[in-house]
């Protein structure tokens, strides 16, 4: 069995929750395999998330550089093909850093590539059985990867839930000379935060939150007079505002805000996993959606399969017949 | 600057409702309704604006079948300059590292200083681009969501969380992978279809890539799709089955029910 390598992203020395999660992935792929981490830094970010990292695992391999103080994917994958071993099994979160990392380490590596795991469903002598989702989670696909050349397998944050594991001892092994000089044809230059907009979701106790099933912006009105009714505010998946109908600063997601509202009405959104991964502290959870088959209605606490132009006016006129009655 | 956009036919999730075969190895393909991959299309546009701002040509390639050609031809109607059909019997089957060798042959053919992919197909794994990156040895940027063209180089920003914008400086030539909502691509109706209708669009295989066999189709593929099934996330809503104003006013009671009026 090849070894099991977890790559582990920190934000100035703090460890990535998703990057934890991976523990329990490669435990899931072999019981035995006591994972090792890999961690990139420098200076005092690097020591803080090696400290952290200690007590989770056997093993912790370094490697300090000035030019990765900044975990730019380009750079991240010139120091791992010589610092892994052939045919290793690495695996790193799927999210905007995995995403650029990963395909072009497969290939450095020249071992398999899997993106986006969601389960492990077994090992069959070289053959890994993995499941993976396709077109925004409305099928699962399981596929077998052949890892005798080991694998670059990147996975769901969420999909695993960091279990119990027993209190490691945590060597920590310095990599970095196996390291030559770094230089990056892409260099970072700086992150620019998100704007806050006119409407702050994040504060809102009920969104009426709008997708594709909107059809078209002279549609949001509709959404926008409802969420006046009900003192809520509206927010939106991400078609609406590829679309350009919606502000960014009203896109719920995980390339958008993180909302805890009370109430969520999903209205004709799918429920692509980017989508819920925005949504926090399990809000009661109403989809209206015409596709009965939408994964939003598997996560949903009630459902109605309808055509949100023509029952959100519904829904707002009761609203505005029930809060008349009960103000009088 | 000379573009290339490597473009793909996908079922279209907002048409359809994908299901499973009888025998759970394949989606239902009968009857699907088909179009450009949603990403490759804003890939395909910013290639144009660029053209058009810098000057240069824009080709667009993709790996698929002579039913991809419709998609070829729309990106022909949209202004791209010219576009190849790569499609080979040997090529069926393929996974991400198969499809990337394919696409490096071509790549090696011509003289591009700029590749342009779409994030992620519906039913991909948002791994070419990065793939043929790597194989060309160029540097790569996925989930690009704007680009500055500058001298040798670009300013791009790449989306990452939370909606922040990571903004980076890319040596040309390389491959970036585009992210939707960097622009609005332009619409392109039956006319200008019909336009670019004896717009020959060349098919290369195999042969004229100079492709090793071994390198591609399903006997290369490290990883294979075994089986689909549809996913369960969790316990399920209560569907309310009601008459539309019935519904409408027991969602009502639930939002003052959880505390949502205020």
């Amino acid at each position: 069995m090849a070894r099991i390598f977890v790559y582990i992203a920190h934000k100035a020395g703090l460890v990535e929750d998703s990057a934890i999660e991976l523990i329990q992935a490669a435990n899931k792929i072999d019981p035995a395999a006591d994972p090792i981490a890999v961690v990139t830094g420098n200076g005092t970010d690097l020591d803080a998330a090696c400290n952290y990292l200690q007590p989770l695992f056997g093993e912790v391999w370094t490697i300090a550089n000035p030019a990765l103080s900044y975990p730019n994917a380009e750079l991240v994958r010139q120091v791992l093909v010589p610092v892994l071993p052939s045919n290793s099994i690495l695996l790193v979160a799927h999210d905007h850093f995995g995403i650029d990392l990963g395909p072009g380490l497969s290939i450095k590596l020249n071992s398999a590539f899997v993106p986006d795991v969601v389960s492990v469903e077994g090992l069959e002598g070289s053959a890994l059985k993995l499941v993976r989702q396709e077109f925004g989670g409305q099928v699962s696909t399981e596929v077998r990867c052949d890892i005798s050349s080991g694998a670059v397998i990147t996975v769901r944050p969420g999909a695993f839930k960091p279990g119990q594991t027993v209190p490691k001892s945590g060597l920590v092994l310095d990599k970095s000379s196996a390291v030559g000089t770094l230089s990056s044809r892409r260099r970072y230059l700086e992150t620019i935060v998100a704007e806050s907009g006119d409407v702050d979701i994040t504060k809102h106790s009920v969104l009426v939150s709008v997708g594709r099933g909107i059809q078209e912006k002279d549609n949001i009105g509709i959404a926008e007079e409802l969420a006046e009714a009900l003192g809520a505010a509206v927010s939106c998946s991400r078609p609406v505002v590829d679309a350009k109908w919606l502000e960014k600063s009203r896109q719920v997601g995980s390339s958008g805000k993180t909302v805890k509202p009370k109430v969520y009405l999903a209205c004709g959104i799918s429920g692509a996993f980017q989508h819920l991964a925005g949504i926090k502290g399990n809000p009661f959870l109403i989809a209206i959606n015409k596709n009965p088959k939408a994964p939003i209605f598997q996560v949903a606490d009630v459902g109605i399969v309808d055509d949100i132009l023509e029952f959100l006016p519904e829904l707002t006129n009761k609203v505005r017949e029930m809060r008349g009655v009960a103000a009088k | 600057m000379e573009i290339l956009v490597c473009a793909r036919r996908v079922p279209d999730t907002s048409e359809n409702e994908i299901e499973l075969n009888a025998s759970g190895n394949d989606i239902e393909r009968d009857e699907l309704v088909y179009s450009v991959n949603e990403p490759d299309n804003y890939a395909v546009e910013e290639a144009l604006q660029i053209r058009d701002r810098v000057g240069g040509s824009v080709s667009v390639v993709t790996v698929g079948s002579e039913e991809d050609e419709e998609v070829l031809r729309r990106e022909l109607a949209m202004g791209a300059n010219s576009a190849v059909l790569i499609s080979d019997e040997t090529f069926v089957g393929s996974d991400g590292r198969g499809t990337a060798t394919i696409l490096k042959s071509f790549v090696k053919k011509g003289h591009y200083d700029l590749i342009l992919t779409g994030v992620q197909a519906d039913d991909g794994a948002a791994q070419v681009g990065g793939m043929l990156a790597a194989m060309l040895d160029y540097p790569f940027a996925s989930l690009v969501n704007s680009i500055q063209v500058l001298e040798g180089k670009l300013k791009i920003s790449r989306e990452i969380e939370g909606g922040n914008r990571e903004i980076s400086e890319i040596d040309l030539p390389c491959v970036l992978s585009i992210q939707t909502g960097i622009n609005e691509p332009r619409y392109v109706g039956m006319r200008g279809i019909r336009q670019v209708a004896s717009v020959p669009i060349p098919t290369l295989g195999l042969s004229d890539l100079g492709v090793e066999t071994a390198s591609v189709g399903e006997t290369a593929a490290k990883v294979k799709r075994v089986k689909y099934f549809i996913p369960v996330l969790a316990k399920g809503a209560e569907m309310l089955a009601g008459s539309r104003e019935e519904n409408a006013e027991k969602v009502f009671e639930l939002i003052a029910a959880k505390g949502g009026l205020k």
